[in-house]
């Protein structure tokens, strides 16, 4: 067998005039954490859809695990656990029966799998009896998991799982994760969230239907073509402004209490820029050199994309 | 209706956009907001955190005037939120990122609709209408329907009709949810020239880097205020390097069972 759980070719989707997706290209290894970072709107849930074998792609083509996403789609909805990026169990059916709804759809027996999600399960397990349109979100999203679980899928699907969730409940959710990577389990997950592609083995930077680029999270960071700068001030608003002003900066963008500016390797030093900062008038600023991180990258290649 | 001279500012003589004092919300048994002590100044940009089911919305829903606590001494743009809620709802703006945009309308549209809302003239709507999109420098999508716009331009819209009758707070319920990080940060400098030009910012969000552009933050934990300072002092208090480890230090010590 190939050491690929999944592999695209030339994959796309329009809708009317909008193009969902544009000639992807991408190939997923077998148990590995394959993130698709991008925000909304970029075609995440498109191609989720067709790697599920829920929507048909206009060109290309999908292999997972050894099925075609359209020929074989029967064979491959068996292997598969997906939970979609909005909540889609069964809100009347309480906890327990939506668990076996899931489990007896697949053919699956629930004691036997059960090692799979007890982590998950036995944190909803107190709330057996509650129907699952009553549970607060962390809850559902619990559920949600151990139901795309319980057939002990081959690969697994997860559309935003982190969506709108606190930082203390994605951070267990990613926990959650690698443990089941250990399970030989191959994840594919799409998140908005830029910090959580550290988490990924690879990742997949996506915008406007296209990549931006595929690699580890390490080697899209070292990649980043420019020297960084990181620039405090108390006025954040006119360091940009100021930043903007001077022909060897590329680019300044506010990061938390900092702000990221760029400039071409060897063009510039942090002193340099102080002393420029402080005869514009800014007082008291803060330089020193800066590692990119992907929301870095991201930004650098969105704005190449846009030019 | 009645006209109610809605372009006359509030006469809130407070230095406060928001007071309050021992708010306490209860459902049945349930303590949703336990005696929450916290001031807002003008124009300040105030970050309100805190983890899923902590009582933000509780808290925003009291204070936009559309519940009513159970207790306590609030007062918001000056009023009062048990007696005054329907004055509270002219001068305050609201935008979430699911409810905010009507879709099937087109961009002069929503601002016609959310102007008459607040009792704006139509000759006062036009102007602002103008002023809004010449910032954004989309004039030409003036009767483009919001559907067929991108989620960039939709949300800077939206907080464009959330402050275009010029209130005296906005309340953000994530309003930057699944933004890419190029229109995320467009969008803070709008909240920040908001904010200079006077308008209070109520803000939440789930990116911690966020919370950094934020004058002061509040972290909610089971219904209690934990934490509210700036930034700066939050991570020397809780020794942290990032708002995130404040974060996730502060709201480890939920002790509720349900996550």
């Amino acid at each position: 067998m190939s050491e690929y759980a999944i592999r695209c070719e030339g994959l796309g989707k329009q809708y009317g005039k909008t193009q969902a997706l544009d000639d992807l290209c991408f190939s997923v290894k077998r148990g590995e954490i394959f993130g698709f970072i991008g925000p909304d709107g970029a075609g995440k849930t498109s191609l989720f859809r067709i790697l599920t074998t829920l929507l048909l792609p206009d060109t290309g083509t999908a292999i997972v695990e050894g099925y075609d996403v359209v020929k074989d789609y029967k064979a491959l909805r068996k292997i598969l656990g997906y939970m979609p990026g909005k909540f889609s169990l069964y809100q009347d059916l309480t906890v327990e029966e939506n668990l076996n709804f899931f489990a007896g759809i697949f053919n699956a027996d629930i004691r036997e799998n059960y090692y799979l999600i007890k982590d998950i399960y036995d944190q909803i397990a107190p709330f057996a009896k509650r129907r699952a349109g009553k549970l607060s979100g962390g809850m559902k999203q619990k559920l949600a998991l151990s139901c795309a679980l319980i057939h002990k899928p081959v690969v697994l699907v997860l559309d935003e799982p982190t969506t709108g969730v606190d930082a203390v409940s994605r951070r267990e959710f990613w926990e959650m994760l690698i443990r089941l990577k250990k399970e030989g389990i191959t994840i594919i997950v799409a998140t908005p969230y830029m910090d959580e592609a550290i988490l990924c083995d690879r990742v997949a930077l996506i915008q406007h239907g296209k990549i931006l680029a595929t690699d580890t999270p390490v080697a899209i960071t070292q990649a980043y073509p420019r020297q960084l700068f990181r620039i405090r001030s108390n006025n954040t608003l006119g360091l940009i402004r100021q930043l903007k002003e001077h022909p060897e900066i590329q680019s300044a963008d506010m990061f938390g209490e900092f702000v990221h500016a760029s400039a071409e390797p060897g063009k510039l030093d942090p002193a340099e820029i102080r002393t420029f900062l402080e005869q514009a008038g800014l007082g008291q600023t803060e330089v020193s050199i800066a590692t990119p991180g992907i929301e870095d990258c991201f930004i650098d290649l969105m704005r190449k994309e846009n030019e | 209706m009645n006209k109610v001279f809605p372009d006359i500012p509030a006469l809130n003589t407070s230095e406060f956009a928001i007071e309050a004092e021992e708010m306490v919300k209860k459902f049945g048994s349930f303590v949703a907001n336990d005696h929450l002590n916290f001031s807002v100044s003008r124009g300040e940009i105030f970050g309100f955190l805190g983890a899923n089911g902590a009582g933000k919305t509780t808290a925003i829903r009291i204070l936009c005037g559309l519940s009513k606590p159970t207790s306590g001494k609030i007062r918001v743009a000056g009023y009062d939120v048990f007696t005054q809620t329907e004055k509270i709802k002219k001068r305050i703006g609201y935008m979430s990122q699911r409810f905010s945009l009507y879709e099937d309308l087109t961009v002069s549209e929503n601002f016609r609709f959310y102007g008459a809302i607040y009792g704006m003239r139509r000759a006062n709507i036009k102007e602002k209408t103008r002023e809004m999109l010449n910032r954004l420098g989309i004039t030409e999508l003036e009767n483009t329907v919001i559907a067929s716009l991108p989620l960039g331009i939709r949300q800077k819209l939206a907080f464009s009709v959330a402050i275009m009758h010029t209130p005296e707070i906005v309340f953000l319920d994530e309003p930057t949810g699944g933004v890419d990080p190029i229109t995320r940060r467009q969008f803070w400098e709008m909240i920040y020239e908001a904010a200079a030009s006077g308008i209070t910012v109520f803000v939440t969000t789930h990116y911690m880097d966020e919370a950094e552009y934020c004058n002061r933050v509040s972290i909610m934990v089971d219904g209690k205020i934990e934490a509210l300072d700036t930034p700066a002092n939050l991570k020397m208090q809780y020794d942290a390097a990032s708002m995130n480890d404040v974060f996730l230090k502060l709201a480890r010590r939920s002790v509720k069972s349900e996550k």
